[in-house]
């Protein structure tokens, strides 16, 4: 314990010196988004200029604050005063910013966004008063795009640990009270209360017991737990120490997707640090508590966030779910008492291990304890990671923390593949468990997709059935045929040849699968298609009867057409057409021919952006059908 | 092969919880998972080909044959659906005349879909090797594929 003291004693005083720093610090936010929006091809450019201009400068990488639409982000801490972010930072912008800030000293202002001290500092506002982040609880975030999460020492001096070791001086037993006080609920998914399933485990026979992180991050439009791990690895670690704790596991595992390479990369180094700190192996702290965490990389298939295939998966067999009891916790991996809990469900736990349960009580409401973080996408203006309290509305979330939609608002998918699809008279629902199942739809990890008019919602149903059947294991007939059959009924609605029957057909292959299914991929695979159903009947007779897609998506509902009175004849098109559907002589209105037409876009956007017209290509919903 | 497969071996235990591992460290030394890999790992763990095969296939990550000298990844996550994902993968299979999961002919390019990058922010995206391109257009992509040989 001495030994940690020490290291805490350092941490804090390294953190106490970027905080009083003598010498300018650059934070580049380099998680996975900022990355791909080129945040990497920064470095050099700043590494150069601190070169030429002889200035002795510290770059760090940081994580995910959250406004991931604005990025790449890189904030300036001059000495003396306080560290300020900037937006969407191309090679010019940042040169303008280096220039100004780092040689003139005086903040770039055109491209701020915020500061991160309380008050405006030379009219820069404080980036936690900006619109996005406001409203919002940062708990599981607090460090995110914050701290270097490569380095233990800042984790440490943010109190990192902390709950961890405020654990070690309680019983297991009244660790599970106080998560247990602190209404702690899984935030994988279903909202199981942790505390309950920690108690079968601790209580179950036998020596050896397990602790699984599930990092599998499934839903296919979900980002929370990745950025979680990336900017932020320790926070993950430390709740697994505490969960391994009060279950009694000796071993720790992260099951994490092979997709997330920057995550992996991170955990490894975290974990090491956590050796090198004597946080892991035998007797942690001079505890009776002995620990250690590996990893699994995951190999590409959904079901495998179910926690039985996931069991199989890490035993080297193919991904199947299989029936319970025997529950995990009692007989799990390799027949051990195993629990598996989600990446932000153990994020959670050092801040209430730490601030203790009442303190997480001020958060959510009755029943739906905390907060949660969701991944903002889609048609909305904002997209980013958030996080809120339990019971927000959804109007809250869209509208004052994502900024609204870009066009009209139509829809919102929760809960990913498994989830619902929710309308404009569901704005105003608290995003808490029941409610969200309430409306047919589930909480899920937290992947939120805001749709508008320009997305068809019969389109996003058949693109999540498509996506479950696809990941079905094969394992139950109502899963693996009735989602099969769906699709092809979905397939045949979306190309304008479907009929009313098909509707009645949809609901009952969708009922009978929810039933008949052994696990929650089968189980929940129809409630994408069940609420749009109910909530957007009109869509699906459109299709049906008039043969029509509003939102002008369903290829086979739509045609591109030429406007004469648009078109310069500057042929752009014709070149790019890659079926020669486009003719005409130059300078004079072109002919788009429908047959040849195999609807690929190219002459759309090479009109909108190259050719001087701009607007003379048109995709609209086709001619109606006689 | 057979040395640097015995390299990889050494790393790993006798034991059915190591088979995906190894296959994972297979495919990423080599780009896939050969027949004769599938061999030697059922010799060393003691466990059939059949087995293997039937494992192997169960995951999407694990191919079967050579990749080709870039792959792209082209997300078809909800973020990249909702945004035209789809339109993206479809010119990938026309201009390179294979469908997704297979390798061109000339070993140029391997294509498959993946579902989100986790850069839903910036979509629809397309990754090509370890770059992954963001706000993506059928136009741009064009454009792109020419940079790589
Ligand atoms: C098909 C399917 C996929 C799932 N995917 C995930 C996932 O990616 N991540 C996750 O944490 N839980 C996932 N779950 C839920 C887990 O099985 C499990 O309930 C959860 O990890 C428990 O952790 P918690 O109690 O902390 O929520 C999935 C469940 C099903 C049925
Ligand atoms: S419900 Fe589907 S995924 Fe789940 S076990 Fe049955 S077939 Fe497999
Ligand atoms: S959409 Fe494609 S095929 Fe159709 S006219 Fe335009 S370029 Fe040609
Ligand atoms: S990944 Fe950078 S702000 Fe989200
Ligand atoms: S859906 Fe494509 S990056 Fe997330």
């Amino acid at each position: 314990m001495n030994k940690l003291k020490n290291k805490i004693t350092l941490a804090k005083n390294k953190w106490k010196d970027l905080e009083d720093n003598k010498i300018p610090i650059i934070f580049v936010g380099a998680a996975s988004c900022g990355r791909a929006a080129g945040a990497l091809e920064l470095m050099p450019e700043i590494e150069k200029f601190i070169g030429e201009h002889n200035i002795n400068a510290e770059i760090l990488q940081v994580g995910c604050i959250g406004p991931c639409y604005l990025e790449p982000l890189v904030d300036i801490k001059m000495p003396g005063q306080p560290r300020i972010s900037y937006s969407n930072v191309n090679a010019k912008v940042l040169s303008n910013i280096l220039k100004s800030h780092l040689l003139d000293g005086i903040p770039y202002t055109r491209a701020a966004i915020g500061n991160f001290s309380k008050n405006t500092f030379m009219d820069i506002p404080p980036l936690f008063e900006h619109p996005m982040l406001k409203p919002q609880v940062r708990i599981v975030l607090r460090n995110c795009g914050i701290i270097n999460p490569e380095d233990i020492d800042h984790y440490l001096a943010t109190d990192g640990y902390q709950g961890f070791m405020n654990a070690l001086t309680k019983t297991p037993e009244e660790v599970i009270g106080i998560v247990r006080q602190a209404g702690l609920r899984g935030r994988g998914g279903a909202g199981f209360p942790t505390y309950k399933k920690w108690t079968v485990c601790r209580n179950a026979p036998g020596d050896e017991k397990y602790l699984i992180c599930n990092a599998d991050e499934g839903d296919p439009g979900a980002f929370m737990n990745r950025s979680l791990i990336e900017s932020d690895p320790h926070a993950v670690l430390e709740g697994m120490l505490i969960a391994g704790y009060a279950i009694g596991a000796n071993k720790g595992i992260v099951y994490i997707r092979a997709e997330y390479p920057l995550a992996i990369e991170r955990l490894k180094k975290a974990i090491s640090q956590m050796r090198e700190y004597g946080l892991l192996g035998k007797n942690i702290l001079k505890s009776n508590f002995s620990f250690d965490i590996k990893i699994k990389e995951g190999a590409g298939a959904f079901v495998c966030g179910e926690e039985t295939a996931l069991i199989a998966s890490i035993e080297g067999k193919r991904g199947m779910p299989r029936s319970r009891p025997p529950f995990p916790a009692i007989s799990g991996l390799f027949g051990c008492p195993t629990i598996i809990n989600n990446v932000e469900t153990l994020g959670t736990l050092p801040n209430i291990l730490r601030n203790g349960a009442d303190w997480y009580n001020r958060f959510g409401k009755e029943g739906n304890r905390g907060t949660k973080t969701f991944s903002l996408v889609g048609k909305i203006r904002r997209s980013g990671l958030i996080e809120v309290q339990l019971g927000t509305t959804l109007r809250e979330i869209i509208f004052d923390i994502g900024g609204g939609v870009q066009k009209n608002f139509k829809a919102i998918q929760t809960g990913g593949p498994s989830g619902g699809c929710l309308s404009e008279e569901f704005l105003d629902l608290p995003v808490d468990y029941e409610s969200l199942a309430a409306a047919g739809s589930i909480m899920g990890s937290g992947g939120l997709i805001v749709m508008d008019e320009d997305t068809c919602v019969v389109d996003v149903a058949k693109y999540f059935l498509d996506f479950t059947q696809k990941e079905s294991c094969g394992k139950c007939i109502p899963c693996r045929v009735g989602t099969k059959h769906m699709v092809e009924i979905l397939d045949r609605i979306t190309k304008g040849e479907g009929n009313t029957e098909d509707l009645l057909t949809l609901r009952n292959l969708g009922d009978t699968i929810k039933k008949g299914a052994l696990c929650g991929l089968g189980q929940t695979a129809p409630n994408p298609v069940l609420t749009t159903l109910r909530y957007f009947r009109n869509e699906y007779l459109e299709h049906i009867k008039e043969g029509r897609c509003r939102a002008v998506v369903c290829k086979s509902l739509i045609e591109y057409r030429v406007i004469k009175e648009k078109c310069t004849g500057c042929q752009s098109c014709v070149r790019v057409c890659p079926t020669g559907a486009i003719s005409g002589p130059r300078s004079e209105p072109h002919n788009l021919d429908p047959t040849k037409c195999i609807k690929c876009r190219s002459c759309y956007e090479i009109c909108r952006f190259d050719a001087i017209a701009g607007d003379a290509i048109v995709i609209r919903t086709a001619e109606k059908r006689s | 092969m057979s040395d640097t497969i015995d390299l990889i071996f050494e790393k790993y235990e006798r034991a059915q919880d190591q088979l995906i591992p190894i296959l994972q460290e297979v495919q990423r030394q080599y780009g896939y998972v050969s027949p004769e890999a599938v061999k030697k790992i059922s010799r060393y763990l003691k466990i059939t080909e059949n087995q293997i095969y039937g494992v192997s296939s169960f995951y999407a990550q694990f191919r079967f044959s050579a990749p080709g000298r870039h792959s792209i990844r082209v997300c078809l996550g909800t973020a990249c659906h909702v945004r035209g994902g789809a339109t993206l993968l479809e010119m990938l299979e026309r201009e390179l005349d294979i469908k997704c999961g297979d390798t061109t002919s000339d070993k140029r390019f391997d294509l498959d879909r993946v579902a989100c990058l986790g850069c839903c922010a910036l979509s629809p995206v397309v990754q090509i090797d370890k770059d992954i391109y963001s706000r993506m257009t059928v136009t741009k992509l064009a454009e792109l594929l020419k940079s790589y040989e």
